[in-house]
């Protein structure tokens, strides 16, 4: 090593953040990394990123496989690109306190479609980052973790990071192939080709998922047949009126396959899958019977689901569970087993909360997860640095009317329905306090001063409507639907009464 | 977990102790894996909108009106008697130690039990079980 390094240009200045103590590190640099440093920075809480990509973006520097998002970004709502509103129909910008910071994404699309490209949402994120004043450490990849003291130590190529606190915003991006015997004749849906290079061969799909349709979309006419096998039936995202099911973006193959077209939907495990002189074959057993059934292809994709890359976390005492190797966490999405131990970004998905009617929440996603983080940095910046959440005072005239505006227009109650609410509170000197967006499953299960919180339900048969949750002498007991309404706007004098009464004996 | 040992762990359960290989698998993925921490509400006495649970790892306990009044372990399940009934829960469940459970949508049960009757007829007897105690008790 010498002691002088010349500079050799612009974007060769010494990195930020070296190996060193912090007060919270984070690791990530793709969307939930990148919105999690955003609220450490207005917090005012000092902390490093380290990431082990050469840029911003994250999942999106490579994904999704076709180069299209499945996510909207609607450009021609009446509602300005700069209000909070607003980010209820952008479901791909991160999320600034600043008017100027948000709605980046409508601005960097052409219009001609909602639905953004691959290299549109990389730029996005990157533009975020620069415009907040985000700093990050690049190509520094965390490649294991430690414990001392107070401290757990990340180590990298560049040396050791310690802190108290780490947040961890690697996605849930490792790919995943089942243990199938012969599964080494198939490829990871990360592994899929160029589209034309599948021209008239025969394709075996595992999975029925949004990645298996998609993949079966895409290929649609290269491929012939297509058939696609899981276990279990797929659904469709408008039938479970979740965006667990299948989107409707992807359903042509579904449409194919109904009309006899060349594409085959099968419940069936697959067994094994062999390789001869002419191809492959897929040996299944069919869910229902236990018929045996074997697909003559030339290829297989699985696109069987992805893991978050955890390395050697459960060594800090992290337990994870179920196929995607999600750790057990707190509403505030800390480990539950290694306090100071957050994760940011998709892994939040694994806080379930209350999945009313089996309706998981949108946590998977970014425009899920990046309300959740301001809820993880809230409960950092409490428990490790004592610093309070604002609970502004609040008239109680405002009480219901706040509530009504929120149940109809926060982005926060709509991309993530019976997950977050919004809460407001009687202090014992009387005051009423809103205390903003929260967890709901926090909300009904700590204990806490009498209040109310709304959210915004969907039921089982698709009515959406605001759902209050009533705390009295510390508890909730029941949780009230209100009536829903045409256009699914709650600001009518029915609803005002309505919640009026409801609330009259802790807010009133 | 991974899906072998998940299997495993599903063909070990009384409630699924009658469905051959291919069903397990759809069985496993059915239903969904999720984890809850110590302390937490896994279900919600007297609200609307819950599942169907299925106990992998952990110990919950079962209160009504703040009194416990039962523990279930690995194997057991609940949430299916207001799912069958269509009303809400008379008991909360709430983890007693980091809980990993296999979950079933509400909406769902109705059309998993029709389409695997042998896990109908073991919760039957697992529901009839504890009709016998409670009429003993009576």
């Amino acid at each position: 090593m010498t002691s002088t390094t010349p500079s050799p240009g612009p974007g060769w200045a010494t990195p930020p953040h070296p190996p060193g103590t912090y007060p919270v590190l984070v690791v990530g640099s793709g969307p939930g990394g990148l919105q999690a440093s955003y609220y450490l920075s207005r917090r005012g809480i000092d902390h490093a990123v380290i990431s082990a990509d050469p840029g911003p973006g994250g999942m999106f520097r490579r994904f999704p496989f076709f180069q299209r998002l499945l996510s909207w970004t609607k450009p021609h709502v009446p509602l300005a690109h700069d209000t909070k509103e607003y980010e209820r129909y952008d479901w791909n910008s991160l999320v600034a306190f600043e008017p100027e910071h948000r709605g980046i994404m409508p601005s960097l699309m052409d219009g001609s479609t909602e639905f953004p490209s691959r290299a549109e949402m990389e730029e996005g994120i990157r533009r975020f980052a620069e415009r907040t004043g985000l700093s990050v450490r690049y190509q520094t990849p965390w490649q294991g973790t430690s414990r001392d003291g107070e401290h757990y130590v990340l180590h990298t190529p560049a040396g050791e990071y310690r802190s108290r606190v780490i947040i961890l915003a690697v996605g849930v991006a490792e790919p995943l192939l089942p243990e199938t015997p012969g599964i080494e004749h198939a490829v990871h849906y990360v592994d899929t080709r160029e589209a034309a290079s599948y021209a008239g061969k025969r394709l075996f799909i595992i999975g029925k998922q949004n990645s298996g349709f998609e993949l079966a979309n895409g290929l649609l006419h290269w491929a012939s047949p297509i058939i696609l096998a899981s276990p279990r039936s797929a659904h469709l995202s408008v039938n479970l009126h979740s965006l667990s099911g299948v989107r409707a973006r992807y359903i042509q193959p579904w449409e194919d396959a109904d009309t006899g077209g060349g594409v085959f939907i099968l419940n069936a495990s697959i067994e094994r899958i062999t390789r001869h002189s002419t191809g492959l074959s897929v040996h299944t057993r069919r869910s229902d019977t236990s018929e045996p059934f074997i697909a003559e292809v030339d290829e297989v994709i699985a696109a069987t689901g992805f893991r978050a890359p955890l390395l050697d976390l459960e060594s800090v005492g992290v337990i994870t569970f179920g196929r995607s190797g999600l750790p057990i966490m707190t509403n505030a999405y800390e480990s539950a087993t290694a306090p100071g131990i957050y994760f940011a970004g998709t892994i939040g998905q694994g806080v379930s909360g209350l999945k009313k009617y089996g309706i998981a929440s949108n946590s998977g996603a970014v425009h899920g997860h990046r309300y959740n983080a301001r809820l993880l940095v809230d409960d950092v910046a409490g428990r490790y640095f004592g610093m309070e959440r604002q609970r502004p005072e609040l008239p109680p005239g405002e009480v219901v009317g706040r509530l009504l505006t929120s149940a109809s227009t926060a982005p926060e109650l709509w991309h993530q329905k019976s997950y977050l609410a919004h809460a407001v509170s009687r202090d014992p000197d009387g005051r009423i306090r809103d205390e903003g967006i929260v967890s709901l499953a926090e909300y009904v299960d700590a204990a806490g001063p009498d209040g109310a919180a709304i959210t915004v339900e969907t039921d089982d048969r698709g009515d959406i409507h605001p759902a209050l949750y009533v705390r009295r002498h510390g508890r909730v007991d029941v949780d009230v639907a209100l009536e829903s309404s045409p256009l699914l706007d709650f600001r009518s004098p029915e609803h005002h009464a309505r919640l009026s009464t409801l609330v009259a004996d802790v807010l009133g | 977990m991974n899906q072998t040992e998940l299997l495993n762990a599903l063909a070990g359960l009384t409630l699924f102790s009658d469905l051959d290989q291919p069903q397990l698998e759809s069985v496993a993925h059915t239903l969904s894996a999720e984890s809850f921490p110590a302390g937490q509400r896994i279900l919600r006495q007297g609200f609307s909108g819950s599942g169907f649970f299925v106990i992998l790892e952990g110990e919950v306990g079962v209160r009504v009106d703040g009194e416990d009044v039962a523990r279930l372990g690995r194997g057991d399940f609940f949430g299916e008697i207001s799912l069958l009934l269509g009303e809400p829960p008379v008991a909360d469940v709430v983890a007693e130690s980091p809980v990993k459970v296999l979950q079933l949508a509400g909406p769902q049960l109705r059309d998993f039990l029709l389409e695997h009757p042998p896990v109908m007829f073991r919760m039957l007897q697992s529901v009839s079980r504890r009709l016998e105690r409670a009429n003993r008790r009576g």
